[in-house]
């Protein structure tokens, strides 16, 4: 199997106009190739990759940029919201406020050298309004068409949840792939619950590589969350434990599967993640 | 004077003191800080005004003077934690100079390994739950962290018990007089011993004929 999704996809484009219906005669022009149900392997999915091509979004509290473990980062902004609740997006010099993020960006480096990565701040400007910051942050990484969006956070406020789904949605549709940390607290929290997600729990293994497609949802990936030694402030590392270390694996996987299979949508890269999953398979 | 403005006078006149929900909390990381062997534990409550986070209750190293100490809700590791609502564990914070810098400041004494979890009742993060320096010589593991988030789930509950009474308290302490003798004589009555009580409910039930609109 060769790149077929992107020459499938090449065509076309998001302006073009939605189909509601389809004609007879349209059938050939929505022909898909796609050469499964061949055995999708990991060297199908991703041998050889380096993440080059694609566009990893950290939607969290900045990326401290040339850090050893993190190398160059291609884009970093801001965001925070004014009274009307409207985004205000600006270039970001501060880097990193807490560690985080530095953090999630040297997990995906390491598994996808090439990749693009961009910061997009919405943590530290102050606690109130942080939910619409995290709102319109995410709105404005799926405007920027990014591949793969990491978010290595959620919100309990049901208020968001529709807005949220929304947006989730619509990222779904515009091959934006959002990988969501899932938790594991007796609350309701979002988005990492809704379907159009990749959302990824905690395995205790130390194989960055090895991950587990979970048939009992609503969490459908497990990653390395274990003490991950992860990229932290002023060039150090820390050794640091949750789902949300495991998350940037999983978006390190997307940029690498992208990379070498452009513009596969969501579902098929979930689908590839799960056929390529540990766990998935006859038993050796 | 409505039936709201009475049931939250009388409800409040009767409701358990701030030093009770205190000690709960206290209990809480009390008992947290025992089942990790850790150093020391600590629940810090969000003030959404000032957008700050205040120390509510310390067990273990530094706990002596910390309760009621704030600092900036949106910075360190608990203001990761409460803002992305995500547990995090991390071990040797010694490492990372900002986060020595802002732990020294607030409280006297540098954590070496941090586990800290958002404290969530129904949709508002209430607080963080914070375990200092479990043992080095025990690997972590992810049943730790459940066992760390059904302790904060009780720590939430009671963190919510604890503001419904201070909410319960302020706005009793903001009413007239009138109500303010309401809550004064529920909290009488719930306070006196069993002998006293009937013969107090008798004359209740008395004046509540009398007055009988």
């Amino acid at each position: 199997m060769t790149n077929v999704a992107h020459d499938l996809y090449a065509h076309e484009s998001d302006e073009e106009l939605p189909a509601w219906s389809l004609p007879a005669d349209a059938v050939d022009g929505i022909r898909l190739d796609l050469g499964w149900p061949a055995e999708v392997t990991r060297e199908w999915a991703f041998g050889g990759a380096t993440g080059a091509g694609v566009r990893v979004c950290i939607l969290d509290s900045g990326i401290e940029a040339d850090h050893p473990l993190v190398g160059p980062v291609q884009g970093a902004f801001a965001i925070s919201v004014d009274d009307a609740g409207d985004a205000i997006v600006s270039d970001d010099d501060s880097g990193d406020r807490c560690g985080h993020g530095t953090a999630c960006a040297g997990v995906i480096r390491g598994l996808a050298p090439e990749c693009e990565l961009i910061s997009v701040r919405v943590l530290g400007e102050g606690y109130k309004g942080s939910g619409k910051v995290l709102l319109a942050g995410l709105r404005w990484a799926i405007e920027q068409g990014y591949d793969v969006v990491n978010m290595s956070l959620s919100t309990t406020k049901r208020d968001f949840a529709a807005l949220l789904h929304e947006l989730a949605d619509s990222a779904y549709f515009r091959r934006t792939v959002l990988v969501a940390s899932a938790h594991n607290m007796p609350v309701e929290s979002y988005p990492w619950r809704f379907s159009s997600v990749i959302s990824v729990g905690s395995h205790e293994e130390p194989d960055p590589f090895v991950y587990y497609y979970n048939p009992e949802p609503p969490v459908e990936f497990f990653a390395r969350g274990l003490e991950v030694d992860v990229a932290w402030l002023e060039g150090s590392t820390l050794r640091c434990t949750g789902n949300s270390f495991a998350t940037p694996h999983v978006s390190g996987l997307c940029a690498l599967i992208l990379s070498k299979h452009p513009r596969l949508p969501p579902f098929q890269l979930k689908s590839v993640l799960a056929l390529t999953s540990n766990n998935v398979g006859p038993v050796a | 004077m409505s039936d709201d403005r009475f049931q939250t006078a009388v409800a409040a006149g009767v409701l358990a003191d701030d030093e009770l929900h205190r000690s709960l909390l206290a209990s809480i990381v009390e008992t947290a800080r025992a089942i990790f062997s850790a150093k020391a534990s600590s629940i810090f409550l969000l003030d959404e005004d000032a957008e700050e986070l205040v120390f509510e209750a310390v067990a273990g190293e530094g706990s002596d003077d910390l309760v009621g100490r704030r600092f900036p809700a949106d910075t360190g590791i608990a203001g990761w934690v409460l803002a992305t609502r995500q547990p995090l564990v991390l071990e040797d914070v010694e490492g990372d100079p900002r986060f020595g810098r802002e732990a020294a400041e607030s409280t006297g004494y540098v954590p070496k390994g941090i586990m800290a979890v958002p404290l969530l009742h129904e949709d508002t993060a209430l607080g963080v739950l914070s375990v200092l320096d479990r043992p080095k010589d025990t690997r972590f593991t992810l049943a730790e962290m459940d066992l760390l988030s059904r302790f904060a789930n009780q720590a939430a509950i009671a963190l919510d018990l604890l503001l419904r009474a201070r909410r319960a308290r302020a706005a009793l302490d903001n009413a007239d007089e009138e109500l303010q003798r309401l809550a004064q004589l529920g909290r009488n009555l719930d306070a006196l011993p069993s002998e006293r009580r009937g013969p107090a409910l008798r004359l209740l039930a008395a004046l509540e004929e009398i007055i009988r609109p």
